[in-house]
């Protein structure tokens, strides 16, 4: 069994974070995994993406082939549209509808929204909402985690509790607590288009 | 069994100096090589034994440090982005006429597709151009390995090893399996005798110190054929042979998951194996190269005489050089499947509704209201040139500042200021960071002063290396010392806060400066925006 992950976003929105737990996660299960990440000049507000394969056997390229991709998990809709010729015919697109307008011709909503809604599997979160209503506005990352839990397969939800728990552990009782709430608020959300 | 790691390329390579005793690493930050550094600044292993780790004022440095503890018997890496390695040039090439003592091992990271860079040079060619063994490996978990293997190697050969890593292999994670022993630092001890005198490279000693190196290099080849790093694999089908350096093996692998159908000769390590080419040879009339960066290994097998355009009598080499492949540019699973023949699978198309979002200036950052400032002084005079220099203050070339006409490499601001203010341009501004004008801009303000050159120079000064990630930068809190050591005149080192509500002094000062005919420098001050915040929250979390 694979799972092929596009995580993506805008420089400095946290797309490193969830790929931070989902590797924990997939440690602590003994997968195999690979995951490319971007840093350097590309961080500053700039597009960035992290591919991330999850697998069962070994993985062989760092990076995803075209058509080969399972989800796309972006915090920001403009950014999920960018990595479409990656995914597979059949695979998730599970992304923030939250637009970050950094540049002059950021194109209208109506028309990222109505590109989207041509992707067959699609679950769209407000992840700064949920993550507000939950109490913790700096956890939308961890909602977007959770609303694409329900399709990740390889991870169920309570593996990546756990990578939760262990990546913020350090940080203390709360902040792990805050986070796994905004990961549940997600799940729960993601539960609207998923079921 | 030692518990496993997910690591990056970099991090891997960094563990495995660790574990491979060194006792100092010595670099300048630079991507994607700057994690390497990092991990051994934050590991527990380091801290305990003291280990050297604080960053140098640029690679040239770093290179020479390294080889002087080297010298006193112990082990070092130094790290630098490729670019770095034209920086350190002349200590590294001379590092392979000295030989090593303790085990010297040099990484490089390279960078195509320019993720962050302003070429995509290969280091191999300076490996291959210093007569050193340099390896490359394929996976994280050989990064891990092959740097206490190029260690050893270094210290049993009495020769600098260079690691090259790229940057998908430096910036991407895997699982890593430490061993169970960590290797002991090395006592100081000095060159052998025999060997002590080739630390003095006057001619007449360097002379027959090269001849023995152009000599090793037989030995050196035939270590590489029988290494398990270099590995041929026959298969049934010989319509084509192929060739892998380096991470480019994952790419091949990863179209044939079931394995390789052709003969295969997959290297991480040279000089080239090329004895164990010869059974390809033999069998293959066509070979395809793949090799993440500039064509060396394929250059080398095509040759200028024996690849004929219609291969006639002779082996047909493929690759980056006849368009099988793309000639810059990092490979992906894609471009080999295509080089291979292998169709594609159905694709989404690509999405026309999404415009591109490059890089830019953080919102509050000091660069862009220095930029604000200096661009309404210039829009006064005619001709005002602005050479810039590396670093995030680069991105004032983009909209909306559009202010600076060059950018080259490390320095090239104030010297090339230099350069056009002898030829008539006035206003000539240099635009320099503070780590940038500490790591090759104070060599050249002494040639500013020694000349009286009619330039300004201006010093965006944000405390820290910001483009990397904000490392210590070596002249925060020195700067007009500094300045007015070399020679500029005190009356024309002038400090400013780049705030928008210090607009109008900061234009006051740039313009007295710029109608000032001579050397004048002006520093822009501010803490980069990024450390500013980590910093708030440092000490929120130490009041706690």
């Amino acid at each position: 069994m694979k799972k092929d992950i596009i995580l993506s976003g805008v420089g400095g929105q946290g797309i490193l974070s969830i790929a931070t737990v989902i590797g924990s996660a997939a440690l602590e299960q003994g997968l195999h995994l690979k995951q490319a990440e971007v840093h350097g000049m590309s961080q500053r507000g700039g597009d960035v993406q992290s591919n991330l394969r999850l697998s069962t056997g070994t993985i062989f390229s760092d990076l995803i082939p075209m058509g080969g991709c399972d989800m796309i998990v972006s915090l920001e809709p403009m950014e999920a549209l960018r990595y479409l010729p990656w995914l597979s015919k059949d695979g998730w697109v599970v992304t923030g509808t939250t637009p970050l307008v950094n540049i002059p011709d950021y194109p209208p909503m109506e028309k990222i929204m109505e590109a989207l809604g041509r992707v067959p599997n699609l679950v769209t979160v407000d992840c700064e909402a949920i993550a507000r209503q939950t109490g913790s506005p700096r956890s939308a990352n961890m909602v977007l985690l959770g609303a694409c839990a329900g399709v990740m397969g390889i991870l169920g939800p309570e593996k990546l509790r756990d990578g939760i728990r262990n990546v913020f552990a350090r940080k203390g009782e709360a902040v792990v607590e805050a986070n796994i709430a905004a990961f549940d608020a997600g799940l729960e959300e993601s539960k609207k288009t998923t079921e | 069994m030692a518990e496993k790691y997910l690591l990056l390329g970099d991090e891997a390579l960094a563990l495995g100096a660790l574990h491979a005793g060194i006792s100092g690493v010595y670099a300048y930050p630079g991507t994607p090589s700057t994690e390497i550094t990092e991990f051994i600044q934050r590991h527990p292993l380091a801290r305990a034994r003291g280990i050297h780790s604080d960053w140098c004022t640029n690679e040239k440095t770093a290179m020479e440090a390294a080889l002087g503890v080297s010298f006193a018997g112990k082990r070092s890496l130094v790290c630098m982005k490729h670019v770095g390695m034209n920086v350190c040039a002349d200590a590294f090439v001379n590092s392979a006429v000295t030989g090593a003592n303790g085990g010297l091992v040099i990484a490089a990271c390279d960078d195509p597709s320019q993720h962050s860079s302003q070429n995509e040079q290969d280091s191999r060619f300076y490996a291959s151009f210093a007569m050193m063994p340099c390896f490359e490996p394929s996976s994280q978990q050989e990064a891990y390995d092959m740097v206490r293997e190029a260690f050893d190697y270094s210290e049993a050969n009495h020769i600098p090893v260079l690691m090259r890593l790229t940057t998908r292999m430096a910036h991407s994670r895997a699982v890593v399996q430490p061993w169970e022993g960590i290797r002991e630092e090395n006592p100081m001890h000095f060159p052998a005798p025999g060997r002590e005198k080739f630390w003095v490279t006057l001619p007449g000693i360097s002379r027959a110190r090269v001849k023995e190196l152009a000599e090793e290099q037989d030995k050196f080849r035939k270590d590489s054929e029988v290494s398990e790093d270099n590995s041929f694999c026959d298969a049934p089908d010989h319509s084509l042979g192929i060739v892998t350096c380096g991470i480019a093996y994952n790419y091949l692998m990863e179209n044939y998951p079931e394995g390789c159908p052709h003969p295969l000769l997959k290297v991480t390590r040279y000089p080239f194996p090329s004895g164990l080419l010869e059974k390809m040879a033999r069998t293959c009339k066509t070979v395809l190269v793949i090799e993440e960066g500039q064509p060396l290994v394929e250059e080398r097998l095509r040759g200028l005489l024996y690849d004929d355009e219609k291969g006639n009598g002779f082996i047909k080499v493929k690759g980056r050089l006849d368009g099988t492949l793309p000639r810059t540019g990092e490979l992906n699973p894609d471009l080999v499947r295509e080089a291979l023949g292998i169709p594609g699978g159905p694709v989404h198309a690509k999405s026309d509704v999404t415009v591109p979002r490059p890089p830019a200036l953080c919102q509050g950052c000091g660069h862009r209201d220095f930029y604000t400032a200096l661009n309404a002084v210039l829009a006064k005079y005619d001709g005002a040139k602005v050479f810039g220099d590396i670093g995030c203050y680069t991105l004032g070339y983009m909209p909306p500042f559009h202010a600076i006409h060059s950018c080259v490499e490390m320095g090239a601001s104030l010297t090339m200021a230099i350069g056009a203010a002898n030829s008539g341009v006035w206003p000539s501004v240099g635009v320099i960071g503070d780590s940038t004008f500490t790591h090759s801009g104070m060599t050249g303000l002494l040639d500013a002063v020694n000349s009286n050159a009619d330039i300004t120079l201006c010093i965006s000064d944000n405390l820290t290396t910001g483009m990397t990630g904000g490392q210590d930068s070596a002249g925060t809190g020195k700067l007009e010392k500094i300045c007015e050591a070399i020679g500029v005149d005190p009356c024309h080192i002038r400090t400013v806060i780049p705030l928008p509500k210090n607009y109008p002094d900061m234009e006051r000062v740039i313009e007295e400066e710029i109608n000032y005919h001579g050397v004048s420098v002006v520093i822009c001050r501010r803490e980069c925006i990024q450390t500013a915040k980590r910093h708030a929250a440092q000490n929120k979390q130490t009041k706690k």
